[in-house]
């Protein structure tokens, strides 16, 4: 199979080619799709829907462009009598009890057919070992004590973007959570351990900063083949680990920002992550109108600035979150914005290529191999 | 019995004609329509079974505010209309 790449739009569904950028299929189109998901090991395509008025919805497939099954997406559990609301710690706004929006959808590992991971806003983390038929809360995560202290960052209220299988056991899984920082269980959820720690919060001071649970990692990806090596897109800069997520080390300097969403790590090489850098929180563009991509190749001391093949002026694209991707040679990657443009690189980075300029805004972008 | 329609928006989705449902609340109304169209509930109700913050449901030409339990009556001569609130789209 050529790869595809598996594209999830404001409005639509796509696959495209990485190469020429030819659109193979369209799916939903006209409809919200905020992530999607291909799953190797059963050859199944996931797409969440957000519709603005019908609710959140899942879909699954086997053949993009045909017909998609419906299946029931994560609901979350009566809300108990008597219980008071959660409230946001910041804002005391009260968080919902009841699925807002599906923000992370992720295998779990090659000893667990069946199973999936998803992550919701606000905050609840469900799994399900029917290839998505049937989906359960993960109870022993929301019912921490700590939850408590989670609240919106981008989105009014706590949400899971980022969840890491380890491929070395299955049952270690590394979630990060806006805002809330980073959370580990050793026994496939059964029991979940804040780690993350080292991360650094910006609008506080002293040992506040460092509050693990406070933290608003925008994105998290681990090394494949060397999996104690995580990286993480933070609101307040690029963090690395190397002991496996439980500590985080700041890197200060990264080409025009260390501020942004996306980020990939090479499969292979720990050492090797790309960016995809915005001018900062309150001014989410490119600087000076110039879109580049930033890579290291030594682990965070030094970066490229990529820009070949890259819109140098007036460029004010955003990549999201799940919009920068890399394939599982490290070779081919691809980042999709909030402007509608796709591009890709078969020589990590060096000569980019545009596919699109007139896609919906793009919220996910993967490789279909 | 009371009759229920759907928002014609809601047909691209599924497939939902006008139907005459058993009911002394909105509630069991709505439930039994859901009962004949499998896969409506989710379209019209969150996971804890209120309306979806942009739907609405009209009773005669007035919008039920308790939107959460569904526990107005309805009489058996009553018109109740789905649709998509203005905000949201």
């Amino acid at each position: 199979m050529n790869p595809k790449l598996l594209i999830a739009t404001r409005k639509g569904l796509f696959s495209i080619s990485p190469s020429n950028g030819a659109v193979d299929t369209t799916d939903f189109l006209g409809d919200p799709v905020s992530i999607a998901m291909f799953d190797a090991r059963t050859g199944f395509y996931f797409a969440a829907l957000k519709h603005g008025h019908y609710g959140v919805k899942l879909h699954r497939t086997q053949t993009l462009g045909g017909e998609w099954e419906e299946v029931d997406p994560p609901a979350y559990p009566p809300f108990p009598e008597g219980r008071e609301p959660d409230r946001c710690p910041m804002r005391g706004i009260e968080i919902p009890w009841q699925l807002e929006q599906i923000w992370a959808l992720v295998p779990g590992g090659e000893d667990q057919p069946g199973r999936l991971w998803c992550g919701t806003i606000p905050g609840g983390l469900f799994k399900s070992d029917d290839n998505g038929e049937n989906w359960t809360l993960v109870e022993s995560l929301w019912n921490k004590p700590e939850r408590h202290k989670w609240m919106g960052g981008g989105y009014d209220y706590p949400g899971i973007h980022s969840i890491c299988v380890d491929p070395r056991d299955s049952k270690r899984v590394t979630i990060a959570v806006s805002c809330g920082g980073v959370w580990q269980t050793e026994d496939d959820g059964a029991s979940w351990n804040q780690v993350g720690h080292g991360l650094r919060f910006d609008y506080a001071e002293g040992d506040e900063a460092y509050d693990p649970v406070s933290q608003d990692p925008h994105y998290m990806v681990q090394c494949r083949d060397q999996p104690d090596n995580y990286w993480i897109q933070h609101h307040n800069g690029i963090f690395k680990s190397t002991d496996g997520a439980k500590t985080f080390t700041e890197i200060n300097e990264a080409g025009p920002s260390v501020f942004g969403f996306g980020v990939a790590v090479h499969p292979q090489d720990p050492n090797t992550a790309w960016f995809a850098p915005a001018i900062k929180d309150e001014q989410r563009i490119p600087v000076n109108g110039e879109l580049v991509v930033t890579r290291t190749r030594d682990g965070g001391n030094r970066f490229d600035v990529l820009k070949n093949g890259l819109p140098q002026e007036h460029a004010y694209d955003l990549v999201y979150r799940h919009g920068l991707a890399i394939d599982s040679t490290g070779d081919q990657l691809a980042f999709g914005s909030t402007t509608g443009s796709l591009w890709a690189t078969a020589d990590q980075g060096d000569q980019w290529t545009t596919l699109s300029s007139t896609l919906p805004p793009i919220y996910s972008v993967g490789f279909v191999e | 019995m009371p009759r229920v329609s759907f928002t014609r928006n809601l047909q691209r989705h599924i497939n939902c004609p006008e139907i005459a449902v058993d009911g002394e609340t909105l509630r069991e109304a709505l439930e039994n329509a859901f009962s004949e169209y499998p896969g409506l509930r989710g379209y019209i109700l969150n996971d804890q079974g209120g309306l979806h913050k942009h739907m609405a449901v009209i009773v005669n030409g007035e919008a039920t505010l308790d939107r959460e339990r569904l526990a107005q009556p309805v009489q058996p001569q009553d018109e109740i209309y789905v649709m998509q609130a203005l905000s949201g789209g």
